[in-house]
Order: structure tokens, then C-alpha cells, then sequence
């Protein structure tokens, strides 16, 4: 991490408030990606990675509170005025959405969001925009440009949809995209390519991207960093080569090992978390896992864990009974 | 595998979409009727028509001839030039009843929709207040008020259109306003203005606008319905309704009088009905669809 801090989130907490209680969403999390770095955030479903996404750029729901800072290029987004605030988002903010069937609008036609988008941030006159909009669905692998901008979204395929809404995040050369599942909507065969187009364009603009997924092999090989969430905590932080051969947090390795793999044996049974994830407006008073964990004992049902350092620089993770090191005392 | 993704593409891209649907002869029909209607009720004035306004009273109640295509009214006025006129003020207060609810009504609604809070909880509120007036003693009250006057009338019936049109508009923001594009445009910096002019205006017009053309129905049945009971347009001016209205006292002499200004009547808020329908049925599985 040698590269310029450019986002960090720093205690970050999103309550929501719901009929049963206040839902703690997002838990005391503390992030940072530098300037041209990727991180992956890796969670299973309701474990806050959204909310997180959506309390970084500051589109949380209108009820819903954010406490904690999350400064960017040196600025508190969290206390940042509306109108600064706007201009950054798109400008240097941009976010990739789960579902490009409706992360477009349906009633206008491609080339149309993509010029006004150009329009609004670059001041750009429209002749400019749709030349530059022509380039940009060029760059990210859509043949015939200039016949597509005319095009509405329902006339193109799904892979299609999610490589315009990519143009048109990247259309304002944001510093910083975030990805919310950017693949999780599409096809197998697509999801490669999406991926590859999305590592691609950000070395080529050095812009820092933040990748949520649930699926650690998304991140696998296209992110510098890993930062594992369970119930709204960051369970297990480390650069992502460490985090595959020293993972630490038992959930991490559950997660890892409900990946089905193409070389076992046939009617190998996969090995799934057993148990369902806390329910979010009654927090457990032990470590949030400890119910569905096969490692856990006394202490884990009575304190959290904090997120402490492990002994190789970068890798944090919270729990007591970490996977190698109680390994490697019983030896 | 890429290059044979690219090739498909290409085709997909050149090759020209199907945009025509069918319609349905009876949709043509009705587009075909409104077109002459209008046609007819703009040229009134250049077209060889005899005055609206000319009585005769030699030739009352006569039967269709060659200087009256249509006969002529019971103070000898010639039918078929006081029906063209009756279409002026029938389809501008139709028209233009339903334009300020559509206005008014939908940039209320999407207001309430989009920023929800309080401005909604009055909005809802006070539509409801207006819902509850029974129509026709608000007409009432306010041309004996304000006086008759196809602008009064118009507005009346403008306003009364405001809480239906408030209501769609509202319906459909609230489902919009949920959708990912709207936060992708804010993520992307757009502004409320911007979100609700450009994101969701495009979107919301489509119902309201199948919506009005039932609505335009609605009110050239309601005008039709005051001028009968002699509430609507003073006289001489001929509005449909006025026409049925002078037309019931010679029922059973000259059933015409009524019965022609009914037919156009009915004509023309059937055609804007089907026409209003048809168009509904094409939005509303398209809105679902994407």
C-alpha cells in the first residue's frame, strides 16, 4: 500500500430504522483503497455490503443514520454539503449497479444518458458528447457505436446493458468506481468478460475501484486487497494472495469452501454454512458467527472478537480462535 | 468466443427493429373520427357553412335540405353549422379541462411521489378534501359565482381533474422513484431537478398521457352534461350539450335535435376512449417488461 490513501472509511456504522428495532447494517467498519488500488468486499447476502456501498457515496435511504467518517481525497463525504457533494458523485465517484436491466432508464435511448451524463459533468456541447460517447461504448466492447446510442435498452441483451452502464460510469473519468455486483445479473459466460473489462479500464484510467461480490472467486484474481463481511463487521481483512493462503476467520474458510470445484468427485456433497446469518436487530452478544461456527467455544458466545492484526503486515481479522494458529499451538 | 459474440452483435445492430404493432381496424377508426372532428371544428369558420347563429324562423324544425344539410333547430338555425361550432367549445373544453389537471395535477403527483414527507401527506391530503366535493355543486356554485363562460367552465372542470391526474402521476413515481436508475443518476450526480424532469418525466408520461386522452372523454361528457342542464356555455354559443338540451323539448316532432349532437357525442368520447385504452394496453406491458 505504498499508493496515496484515497478512501477511507473509518468507524462507520448505517442504522436503519425498522418496526422490530433499529437494524445495524453496517457495524464499526473501517476500509481504505488507495489511489488505482481494487478492493474486494466479500459477503453473503444482507450482510451489509450495499448498505456500505450506498453509505460511501451517500445515497443511503432518507430514515436511514450513518455515523462515523468517510473521507475522500481528504474531504468527510458524511458532512460534505449537497451541492459539493454532487458534483463529486459522477464526477469522481461512480458506481456500477448489480441489475442492468434497471440501472437504465427504460425510456431513453442509450446515446441520450450517456450525452447528458457528458454534458452535465464535462460541459462538453453535444457534438463533443456524442463523439465521446461513441468512444466510450467502443471502449468497453460494444460494436457499431454509433447505431447503439440510438438504441433503447430493452433492444439490448443483458451483457450489453451492463457494459453501456460501465461507459456510462466511466464516461466523467471518476477516481473512484465502485462495483456492487456488477456480475451477480448476468450470464456465466459474460460475468469473465465484465470482470476483464472492468481490470482492464481501471489500469488503463488508474481509477480505484471497490469490487462487492459474493463470490470470492470474483475477487480472486482481480483485486488487491479482501475485506470479508459478516453481519455488518468486517470479519477478515488481508491483500488478497495472503488472504487465499493464510486465511484466519472461520466464516472466510466456510465461504471458500462452499465453492464448488470442477475437479471433485461427482455427488460430492457441498459443504454449505449450516444456520442462517444473525437476525441484524438483535445483535448476539458474542461474535455474530459463533452460532453457525464449528470452531467456536465459550468465549466466542460471550465477547466480540475485535479486529486485531495478524502477524503478517495487513491481515486483520477478528476472532479467538483463529484457523492456522490453533493449528499450529496444538503442534 | 468474443469474435463470435461481435459478429452476432453486428447483425443484431444493422439489421432494422420491427416497430410497427397492430393497432386494430377499430383503433383507425376511432383516430380517424377525432381527426375529422377536429379538422371540421378548426376550418369552421372557412368552410360554406351558413351562420350558427342565423335564425329562421320561416324554416323551424325542417327537415334535411339542399342549403341545410342537416335540417335546422327549433329556432331555425342551421343543425349541421351549429354541431361544427358545438364542436369548437365541446372539444376546447374537453381539451383543455384535462390539461391543466394533467399539469397541475401530474406535477403535484410526481412531486408527492419523489419527495414523499410531509409535501405528500398535504398533497394526498388535500386532493382527498377535493375528491370528497360532490362535482356537480362545485360547478354550480362557481358559475352562478363567477358567472358562465366557456373559460370558467373549462377551469372548472380542469380543476376538478387534478386529484385523478395527481394520483397516477403519484402511482407511478412511487414505483420509479424505487428503480436502480434513479439512484444511478444520483450516484452519477444528477440533480432533483434533473432526476424529475429527465429520469422520470420520460417514464410517467406514458400512463398519464393514456390517462388524459380517457380524461378528455370524461369532460366532454361532463361539459355536455352542464350545458344540458343549462350550466354550461351561454347561448347562442352551441356546445353539444346545449344542443341535446334545446333538442329534448321538440323530442317527439324533431327527435334529431337531439339525437344528431348525441351521436357525435358519443362518437367522438368513444374514439378517445379507444384510442385511450389502446394506448394504455401498450404502455402498461412495456413498463413491466423492462
Amino acid at each position: 500500500m505504498n499508493e496515496p490513501v484515497l478512501l477511507s472509511v473509518e468507524d462507520a456504522s448505517v442504522e436503519l430504522p425498522t418496526p422490530r428495532g433499529n437494524l445495524r447494517a453496517v457495524d464499526h467498519v473501517d476500509l481504505a483503497v488507495g489511489a488505482g488500488r481494487t478492493l474486494g468486499v466479500v459477503g453473503e447476502s444482507g450482510c451489509g455490503k450495499t448498505m456500505l456501498s450506498r453509505a460511501i457515496l451517500q445515497l443511503l435511504p432518507k430514515k436511514a443514520k450513518l455515523s462515523g467518517r468517510v473521507m475522500f481525497d481528504g474531504q468527510d463525504l458524511a458532512r460534505l454539503d449537497p451541492e459539493r457533494l454532487r458534483k463529486l458523485r459522477g464526477r469522481s465517484l461512480a458506481v456500477v449497479f448489480q441489475d442492468p436491466m434497471t440501472s437504465l432508464n427504460p425510456v431513453l435511448t442509450i446515446g441520450t444518458q450517456l450525452i447528458e451524463t457528458l454534458q452535465e459533468h464535462l460541459e462538453l456541447d453535444s457534438l463533443a458528447a456524442k463523439k465521446r460517447s461513441a468512444e466510450l461504448l467502443a471502449a468497453v466492447g460494444i460494436p457499431a457505436p454509433e447505431q447503439r446510442l440510438t438504441q433503447y435498452p430493452h433492444q439490448l441483451s443483458g451483457g450489453m446493458r451492463q457494459r453501456v452502464a460501465i461507459a456510462i460510469a466511466l464516461s466523467c473519468e471518476p477516481k473512484l468506481l465502485i462495483a456492487d455486483e456488477p456480475t451477480t445479473a448476468l450470464d456465466v459466460t459474460i460475468q469473465a468478460q465484465i470482470l476483464d473489462l472492468l481490470a482492464r479500464e481501471q489500469r488503463r484510467r488508474h481509477m480505484a475501484m471497490i469490487l462487492i461480490t459474493h463470490d470470492l472467486g470474483v475477487v480472486a484474481g482481480r483485486t488487491d486487497e479482501v475485506a470479508v463481511m459478516y453481519a455488518g463487521r468486517v470479519v477478515e481483512r488481508a491483500p488478497t494472495p495472503e488472504l487465499f493462503k493464510r486465511m484466519r476467520m472461520p466464516y472466510t474458510e466456510a465461504l471458500l469452501a462452499a465453492i464448488p470445484k470442477i475437479d471433485a468427485a461427482p455427488h460430492t456433497p457441498l459443504p454449505a454454512i449450516s444456520g442462517r446469518p444473525p437476525d441484524p436487530t438483535r445483535p448476539l452478544q458474542g461474535c455474530s458467527f459463533s452460532p453457525r461456527c464449528r470452531y467456536a467455544a465459550g468465549r466466542c458466545f460471550q465477547e466480540k472478537p475485535p479486529l486485531a492484526a495478524a502477524e503478517s503486515p495487513g491481515h486483520q481479522y477478528a476472532c479467538f480462535h483463529p484457523i492456522g494458529i490453533m493449528a499450529g499451538a496444538g503442534t | 468466443m468474443a469474435t463470435l459474440e461481435l459478429r452476432i452483435d453486428e447483425d443484431v445492430a444493422t439489421s432494422p427493429v420491427a416497430r410497427t404493432r397492430r393497432l386494430g381496424l377499430l383503433f383507425w377508426m376511432a383516430v380517424g373520427w377525432m381527426i375529422f372532428v377536429f379538422v371540421a371544428a378548426a376550418l369552421a369558420n372557412v368552410l360554406p357553412l351558413p351562420s350558427p347563429t342565423d335564425m329562421d324562423m320561416l324554416e323551424r324544425r325542417g327537415p334535411a335540405s339542399m342549403a341545410h344539410w342537416l335540417g335546422t333547430d327549433g329556432l331555425g338555425r342551421d343543425e349541421l353549422a351549429r354541431l361544427i361550432y358545438g364542436a369548437r367549445i365541446s372539444l376546447t373544453v374537453g381539451l383543455c379541462g384535462p390539461v391543466i389537471g394533467l399539469t397541475i395535477g401530474g406535477a403535484l403527483g410526481m412531486l408527492a411521489g419523489y419527495f414523499r414527507g410531509r409535501f405528500e401527506s398535504v398533497v394526498v391530503g388535500s386532493m382527498d378534501v377535493l375528491l370528497a366535493f360532490p362535482p356537480l355543486i362545485l360547478a354550480l356554485a362557481v358559475t352562478a359565482y363567477l358567472g358562465q363562460s366557456v373559460l370558467n367552465l373549462t377551469c372548472i372542470l380542469g380543476v376538478l381533474g387534478i386529484p385523478a391526474f395527481m394520483r397516477v402521476a403519484r402511482a407511478a413515481t412511487l414505483t420509479l422513484a424505487r428503480r436502480e436508475f434513479v439512484i444511478a443518476a444520483q450516484a452519477l450526480g444528477a440533480t432533483h431537478a434533473r432526476i424529475l424532469l429527465r429520469e422520470l418525466l420520460p417514464n410517467v408520461l406514458l400512463p398519464l398521457l393514456a390517462f388524459f386522452l380517457l380524461g378528455v372523454a370524461v369532460t366532454i361528457v361532463v361539459e355536455g352534461a352542464l350545458s344540458f342542464l343549462g350550466l354550461g356555455v351561454p347561448p347562442p354559443i352551441s356546445s353539444w350539450g346545449s344542443m341535446i338540451g334545446e333538442g329534448r323539448e321538440s323530442l317527439e316532432v324533431a327527435p334529431q335535435l337531439a339525437f344528431i349532437p348525441a351521436i357525435a357525442l358519443f362518437l367522438t368520447v368513444l374514439s378517445f376512449n379507444l384510442v385511450g385504452d389502446t394506448l394504455q394496453a401498450l404502455t402498461n406491458p412495456r413498463q413491466s417488461a423492462l
